[in-house]
């Protein structure tokens, strides 16, 4: 019984990490690329304030706005943070992480894509619908590079439970192996595309004619805002950690072990840093693409995918 | 004594009576759709009722009929395949049987509704003799009785061009798929009695032949192509978006619902059931023409501005996704995989089951829309969620199962589909675990794709302003209409939410046809968890995700509603352009734009731009007048060669005809000579 109710009172900890984590995760990245372009910061913490500021204002409505548009930042909240729950974060034993594999866990957040994009179109206004149109593209074309980039890691792991993957690769050998390398490169592409970064969409901009997620969430203001910008500041924690559960599990707090939890809390935000580090390098390297140059840049993620599947059956 | 037999019996005899009825009542027009209606949903739900009994004890029992010609009687057979077909045919005969009242009463004052009543029951009677037939000529007299009723109700409205031509196309598609189909079942009574005797039609001695080498594949071959035909597989789909959008809205929801649903059955009959034993490549062609008509059908729907034309090529697609289920089935099953052909068994059915509910959901949304406005372009709509709140709602829980998206009942079969696809490497051939993936990656891009094609047909009919000229009419439907889709709604978010209960209940079609189970492993850590082959490999809970989420936004909701903020209302940001209109808005054309950039070689596009100018000069532009023709270039490519060649040999063979006695009596003359010289 204890066991259980400290499995529970884990299951709460990684949510409330997520929910407090994910800003200063943007707030990292945000002051890492102000260093790397020469800019003085606002500070990691700056999108708390941020948040805070939108959830005291008023919200102003379009007079034709309907319930899609009033419901949704509920629901993208929602889902994103049950995949928040979901995904093994701290330790592989959590009550609700076998709700979802990882085929469920991209679906929930093409659920909350599809009420996003359905918002955008609402308004009636031609950029919603353009923002709408462009993301729903993007996304169907990473979805099959996804797909193949779990088909290749489960094939080492034989399952495509989360839990399970992080296991499985915890407890391998330290090896290089192939495939997970040209799965983690797909995996990598098609994060930048999902989560609407650089090269693929800049999250900074609101020129009419480039964005694609701020397109759709022109008109909202105040705490629906806000609770659309959190869930996207937590969508970007969730891709990097959905790529360490499955990449780069070492560090994960065994079922059962709470000893394990601190450790596992601090391995994380070491990763987490990094992980930042990583997405900077690769957001001031590169210039924004055309939105027609993106189809190649996701059909190159689905090649590597293939790769990988390709180099698990002829080397391992 | 009630019985399966007796209540599908009943139900059939009720069928026959309302037509019968309906001749009775034609004078009466309301009293005809208030007693018609209600009966055929009363007796759809017998057969729904005999359905769900029959799967659920697993009973399997035969009778013959003595009906017919003297020499061959019926024989009819109930087993847990035919049982779930009746279970799926029942449930949504019955609910779209509710819907037409509402539906079909608008027509009253307009246009007679007597022909649409009786071959509305005469089509549902004969889609249930389809899956209860044991013998070929039952099963061709009851499959020929369900084309020639959807064909009169698809020339329903016949005094307009487009709908006698798509009658046409479909009764001519139609019937090329019922001579394979006979043909397909003469081979296979002639290998199992003998080509003299007539003992061999049938099913029971059919499941006896023995097949010479590579007679089995033509046998097998001439079916599919004979399904096919019915189900709208690429490249034999050019009737279905012709016809589905141009019959009233009822029966586009029964015949893209189930009457498609009935190849399907014909498809799992004759592989699993009547041949038996085959070879994996069947199953590879099988899943190969799947994934075309998957992809395509949804490439083709994304192009589309006619609602009903959109949901008519996702029904290609749906169906392509089905037979990719059964394809990989196939397969796994000749590899002597039992578990992994079930799971991709029940894959397939399950979305049969599913599709039926959301499209027959979609199209009585879309018949909906029509009723209501008169419109069936989306360019000209917009705005609707304001006007009908209960068949936005309704439609948006169809869009959201059809894209495939938790929690809903779409997402359930496509996930199990993965795992089986996800499954292959346990196959001993190196050459099916490349491609098998390559598969799923196909069916991950036409289901992403769906779910873009269904945010298009959402948010361009029912969100942002009205694009039309009119619309003070508009408004909601009323509660027969309501209730129909209501159910079908609850039907998609129950088959979502409680799949172990569904597979549990299906699992003995499996078990008889491929010798797997999966009840064991899909349920084993109870009604909340789906595990499909166990615990450690993947595992989805319907209802956690459902409860997590409802709380997760209930909870956000109370909290920031805790302090009241006041919402103002203002007029949408016009970027100080001040005068926007709603003709403004992004239109269906342009949402699948990149789409038909990015996969334009699929489709035949035509793209042309005139613009006047003031004083001649490009600069001074008076006005832009844009057309855009996209078609799938199967028409091109396949069927106009055929039509060609035939006005060419009719217009060659037409110039015998002199219109003169003399000749006509030289032709008849010479006729005889030779046939007195040949046939000596």
């Amino acid at each position: 019984m204890s066991e259980m109710f400290s499995s529970y009172i884990l299951e709460v900890v990684q949510i409330v990490i997520l929910l407090a984590a994910a800003p200063v995760f943007i707030g990292w990245v945000r002051t890492l690329k102000c260093w790397f372009q020469g800019r003085t910061t606002a500070g990691i913490f700056q999108p708390y304030r941020d948040l805070i500021k939108l959830f005291h204002k008023d919200i102003v409505l379009a007079e034709n706005a309907s319930w899609i548009f009033r419901i949704t930042p509920y629901l993208i909240f929602g889902f994103t943070v049950l995949i928040g729950a979901i995904i093994p974060v701290l330790s592989v034993d959590l009550p609700l992480s076998s709700t979802a594999d990882v085929i469920a866990i991209v679906s929930l957040f093409a659920m909350s894509r599809f009420f996003t994009a359905l918002a955008g179109m609402d308004i009636g206004t031609a950029f919603g619908g353009m923002g709408s149109s462009r993301e729903m593209t993007i996304a169907s074309l990473a979805e099959p590079a996804m797909l193949m980039a779990v088909f290749t890691v489960s094939l080492a792991s034989k399952s495509t439970s989360l839990s399970q993957m992080a296991q499985v690769i915890a407890h391998g050998d330290l090896v290089l192996r192939p495939s997970l390398a040209f799965a983690l490169l797909a995996f990598i592409f098609i994060s930048l595309a999902e989560t609407g970064r650089i090269p693929v969409d800049n999250p900074a901009t609101h020129l009419e004619l480039t964005m694609i997620h701020e397109a759709m969430i022109l008109e909202y203001s105040g705490r629906h805002l806000a609770l659309i910008e959190w869930a996207g500041m937590m969508k970007l924690y969730l891709f990097a950690v959905l790529g360490i559960a499955a990449f780069f599990p070492w560090g994960i707090a065994e079922a059962g072990n709470l000893i394990a939890i601190p450790i596992a809390i601090l391995v994380l935000a070491v990763k987490l840093v990094l992980a930042g580090v990583g997405l900077v390098l690769i957001e001031t390297g590169l210039a924004k693409m055309r939105f027609f140059r993106v189809p190649e840049f996701l059909g190159s993620a689905f090649l590597f995918a293939t790769l990988g599947m390709l180099s698990f059956f002829m080397l391992e | 004594m009630i019985s399966p037999f007796t209540l599908i019996t009943t139900s059939l005899y009720i069928f026959f009576s309302v037509v019968i009825l309906s001749l009775l009542f034609s004078r009466n027009q309301r009293l005809l759709v208030y007693s018609v209606f209600p009966l055929t949903s009363f007796a759809s739900l017998l057969a729904l009722i005999a359905g769900i009994w029959i799967v659920q004890y697993g009973i399997t029992e035969s009778w013959i009929i003595l009906m017919g010609l003297p020499d061959l009687p019926f024989h009819i057979r109930l087993d847990p395949l035919s049982g779930f077909f009746l279970t799926l045919i029942g449930a949504l005969g019955f609910i779209v049987s509710v819907y037409s009242i509402g539906y079909v009463k608008a027509f009253i004052g307009h246009r007679p509704v007597t022909s649409l009543a009786i071959f509305y029951s005469l089509f549902l009677a004969g889609m249930f003799m389809v899956v209860l037939a044991d013998d070929a000529f039952f099963f061709l007299i009851s499959w020929e009785v369900m084309a020639a009723a959807s064909y009169f109700l698809v020339m329903f409205e016949d005094e307009r061009t487009e709908n006698r031509r798509a009658a046409f196309l479909y009764l001519v598609i139609a019937h090329i798929g019922a001579i394979a189909i006979l043909l397909s079942f003469g081979l296979m009574a002639g290998f199992a009695t003998g080509f003299e005797s007539f003992n061999g039609y049938t099913f029971d001695a059919m499941r006896h032949a023995s097949f010479p080498p590579h007679w089995a594949a033509v046998t097998f071959f001439l079916a599919f192509f004979g399904f096919a035909a019915k189900a709208g597989v690429i490249p034999l789909h050019v009737w279905l978006p012709e016809a589905h959008p141009v019959a009233p809205s009822n029966v586009s929801a029964l015949m893209s619902g189930i009457m498609l649903k009935t190849a399907i059955y014909g498809i799992i009959r004759v592989t699993f059931d009547l041949i038996r034993d085959f070879p994996w490549w069947w199953g590879a062609v099988v899943m190969i023409l799947g994934l075309v008509s998957a992809l395509l059908g949804i490439l083709f729907a994304l192009q589309q501005q006619d609602l009903k034309k959109l949901l008519a090529y996702s029904s290609v697609e749906n169906i392509g996704i089905i037979l990719v289920g059964i394809g990989l089935s196939m397969t796994f099953a000749s590899f002597h995989s039992p578990v992994l052909s079930a799971l991709a068994l029940t894959a397939g059915l399950y979305h049969t089951f599913n599709h039926a509910m959301f499209k027959g959901l979609l199209f009585m949304g879309a018949g909906a829309v029509l009723h209501a406005t008169h419109e069936r372009n989306m360019e000209g709509m917009g705005g609707l969620i304001h006007r009908m709140p209960w068949t936005s709602a309704l439609f948006l829980i169809g869009c959201i199962s059809i894209s495939a998206l938790p929690p809903f009942n779409g997402f359930v079969s496509e996930w199990l589909m993965f795992q089986a696809f996800l499954l292959s490497p346990a196959l001993p051939s190196t050459l099916l675990n490349f491609l098998i993936p390559m598969g799923a990656a196909l069916l991950a891009l036409a289901a992403a794709l769906a779910a873009m094609c269904f945010v298009k047909a959402f948010g361009v009919t029912f969100l942002g302003q009205w694009r039309g000229q009119h619309h003070s009419e508009i408004h909601e439907v009323d509660w027969f209409m309501r209730i129909g889709m209501g159910m079908t709604a609850i039907a998609c978010l129950c088959l979502g939410i409680f799949p172990t209960a569904m597979i549990r209940w299906m699992d003995v079609i499996a078990a008889g046809f491929v010798g797997g189970e999966l009840s064991e492993s899909a349920g084993a850590f109870g009604w909340i968890w789906l595990t499909p082959i166990s615990h450690e490999r993947a595992s989805y809970s319907g209802p956690i995700v459902l409860l997590g989420l409802v709380g997760i936004v209930a909870l956000a909701f109370l909290l920031l509603h805790a302090r009241r903020k006041t919402i103002h209302r203002g007029p949408l940001w016009d970027c100080g352009f001040e005068k926007v209109t709603p003709r403004m808005q992004y239109t269906a054309t342009a949402f699948s734009m990149p789409v038909r950039r990015i996969f334009g070689f699929y489709f035949h596009i035509r793209e042309r731009k005139e613009s006047k100018h003031l004083l001649d000069h490009k600069a001074f532009i008076k006005s832009i007048r844009y057309t855009l023709k996209t078609r799938d270039r199967f028409w091109g490519w396949l069927y106009q060669p055929v039509v060609d060649a035939s006005f060419w040999i009719s217009r060659k063979t037409g110039k015998l005809q002199k219109g003169r006695i003399q000749v006509y009596l030289i032709y008849s003359f010479a006729t005889i000579i030779l046939l007195l010289v040949l046939l000596r």
